[in-house]
């Protein structure tokens, strides 16, 4: 087992809110997680769980207002980011902590070539010169797997297809080797052929670099090849969270067995309907008293319905939020 | 691309025919003559008049010669002015207008632009609302007020430039200013909402995480595409510049183009409001080419193969 000095990132109890018109969203609410070195932590939940609210929190890149600027800790290399100073913490981004977002068209700027928003990360950076960074950058494609990419840098995003800019956003997102990647539903974008490819991508490069990659993403299935841990998300909290094989194999919270029952599988026919988790998604701006899930599960009791959960700690890696489950192991 | 250019100029060629066909039309169907003021002239010279500038012709021969001697740059001369030709008075006078017009553009991108980035940055901020107000009040005061007060000020109480005439570039200055503010209004509105647009895309999410400064997001990532609704605002801004100028230069006394505008249309003058009319025309039309390669240049998604 790995060591905690290998902890490259710590989220301690991370809260973000947003003051809207419909009263305050608690889109994050005391969320706690931490990534090792090279490992890569699956981040799951139904959409409008917090899942991107907690990842562009932790590089503070959520808009304030109309949010209020995130509480909590956030360690790396020694320093809380939630409190670093702006400058400072413009050298970490895109430096040794990056992002790469759901949608490569929107999230690449139409007006500028690919090749310019590569190389001006290795410029701020690194103060690499125009030559240099252009160099590197043709490098990088090329290792993304964009053919020609001596041609293509000075091509603009539209000239892509949507799997190539994603390899271009993964590109940019690596060039300075970061210690950390958020990758926030990177394949959901795109075709079904091309998620794999793009995966795999986001794995080769992670074990040359290192880097710690905190995967986001609603499809348990995205997890299950690639994730060596699990967190997942409910309205705001992580629920539960475990090494991938633990979640998969002992799913402690309802919501997670309700997710592992409407995932599709290979050995079920496609045709039989899938069990999805009755009811909706939580409104975050209006959650019910005590466990949030209570509403959708079929075995809430009253104390669901009273207090927030206390956790059950099934291994020293595993963990739930509920009041109803047994902590076997 | 000059495959484009070509194209889009010889479209410009039925547009033109249509524009010189309708003013010829609208000058010659308005009621009154060019010699129709001047009473005391006997029916023996009046036809005299009449032959010398063609009159007496059948309409349809009339502009068929009117077209030939425009293909030759010949625009033909004035009623009012007899011993000038159209063409002298448009070359003494247009310069005039179209520096005006140049130091109004100037002034109004300058501070456009300025106020509305600002206003986009700091939205919601005092900066923003007053910036926003700046630009209602600079939309809402006709330029025959905000004139005679910048004369007040910058001439009769700092004495700084000259009040009215014409001499050097200091005499540009005031009538720039009056001409250019309104439009720096407009600008400054739009600049503002393309801007919004563009700060609350993905992509300037994304160059932040790129750790990229503010000053940098701001200068490489959201110019280009929040510019872009001023780009085409600029086309019909410049040609309504020209045009428009003719209340500023008269406040101001400039020997521009836009006072004979005035004059030839109240005299009849047939041939210098023909060919004033022309001139506005040709310009609407080269701006809005300009505009459009322009929005070429700065959006790659256009192609203009
Ligand atoms: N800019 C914003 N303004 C107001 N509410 C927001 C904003 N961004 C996100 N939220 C709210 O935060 C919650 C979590 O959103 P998000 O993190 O995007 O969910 P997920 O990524 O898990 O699908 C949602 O309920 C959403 O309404
Ligand atoms: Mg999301």
């Amino acid at each position: 087992m790995a060591t905690t000095t290998d902890t490259v990132l710590e989220v301690c109890d991370l809260r973000t809110h947003f003051h809207t018109d419909d009263g305050l969203v608690k889109a994050v609410d005391g969320v706690s997680f931490s990534v090792r070195r090279g490992e890569t932590l699956g981040l799951v939940g139904e959409s409008g769980s917090g899942k991107s609210v907690a990842c562009l929190s932790a590089l503070r890149l959520v808009p304030t207002p109309p949010a209020a600027h995130p509480s909590g800790v956030i360690r790396f290399a020694g320093k809380d980011l939630l409190t670093l100073p702006e400058r400072d913490l413009e050298r970490l981004r895109g430096n040794r902590l990056a992002m790469i977002f759901q949608d490569p068209l929107t999230a690449l700027n139409p007006y500028l070539s690919v090749g310019r928003q590569l190389t001006e990360v290795l410029e701020v950076h690194e103060g690499a010169t125009p030559a240099a960074a252009r160099r590197a950058a043709i490098e990088m494609l090329t290792r993304v797997g964009i053919p020609a990419a001596g041609q293509r840098i000075d091509q603009y995003p539209h000239q892509f297809s949507g799997g190539m800019r994603q390899r271009v956003m993964i590109a940019m997102a690596l060039l300075c080797g970061p210690e950390v990647l958020f990758a926030d539903e990177p394949t959901t974008a795109l075709d079904v052929t091309i998620q794999a490819q793009i995966l795999d991508l986001i794995g080769e490069l992670q074990a040359s670099l290192g880097t710690a990659v905190v995967l986001v993403t609603h499809d348990l299935g995205v997890v299950a090849g690639t994730a060596d841990r699990v967190a997942v998300m409910y309205a705001g909290r992580i629920v539960e969270e475990g090494t991938t094989a633990e979640v998969f194999a002992n799913p402690l919270h309802p919501y997670t067995q309700g997710l592992l029952a409407s995932m599709p599988r290979i050995d079920t026919p496609s045709r039989q309907r899938l069990a999805a988790i009755p009811g909706l998604p939580p409104d975050l701006g209006q959650l019910p008293s005590g466990c949030p899930f209570h509403p959708r599960c079929q075995q809430a009791g009253d104390r669901c319905r009273q207090a927030y959960p206390e956790v059950v700690i099934a291994s020293p890696t595993h963990r739930a939020a509920c009041w109803e489950t047994e902590a076997v192991s | 691309m000059t495959g484009y250019l070509v194209r889009r100029v010889l479209e410009l060629v039925p547009t033109a025919l249509v524009i010189i066909a309708a003013s010829f039309a609208l000058v010659r169907l308005a009621p009154g003559s060019p010699f129709s003021s001047e009473k005391e002239i006997s029916p023996e010279i009046r036809r005299q008049l009449e032959a010398k500038y063609g009159f007496d012709r059948p309409l349809p021969e009339q502009f068929v010669r009117y077209v030939r001697n425009l293909l030759q740059g010949d625009l033909g001369l004035s009623t009012k002015y007899p011993q000038r030709s159209v063409n002298e008075i448009i070359a003494t006078g247009f310069p005039v207008t179209l520096s005006l017009a140049a130091v109004a553009l100037v002034w109004s991108l300058l501070v456009g632009m300025t106020a509305g980035i600002i206003g986009a940055v700091r939205q919601n901020t005092v900066w923003d609302h007053s910036a926003m107000m700046a630009a209602l009040v600079g939309i809402s005061v006709p330029s025959f007020v905000l004139g005679p007060l910048l004369v007040l000020l910058f001439s009769l109480r700092l004495q700084m430039l000259p009040p009215a005439g014409w001499g050097d570039w200091r005499h540009l200055i005031l009538p720039g200013l009056t001409l250019g503010t309104i439009y720096a209004a407009s600008i400054a509105r739009l600049t503002r909402g393309g801007m919004l647009e563009v700060i609350r895309s993905d992509y300037i999410r994304t160059a932040r995480a790129k750790g990229l400064a503010e000053r940098l997001v701001i200068t490489r990532h959201m110019l280009r595409g929040g510019l872009l609704p001023v780009v085409s605002y600029l086309g019909p801004a410049i040609a309504s510049m020209l045009t428009g100028s003719v209340v500023v230069e008269k406040i101001f006394n400039l020997p521009g183009i836009g006072p004979y505008f005035v004059d030839a249309a109240f005299n009849r003058d047939y041939f210098l409001v023909m060919g004033i009319v022309l001139l506005y025309a040709f310009f609407l039309l080269l701006m809005n080419l300009v505009v459009d390669l322009l929005y070429g240049l700065l959006d790659p998604r256009i192609d203009h193969a």
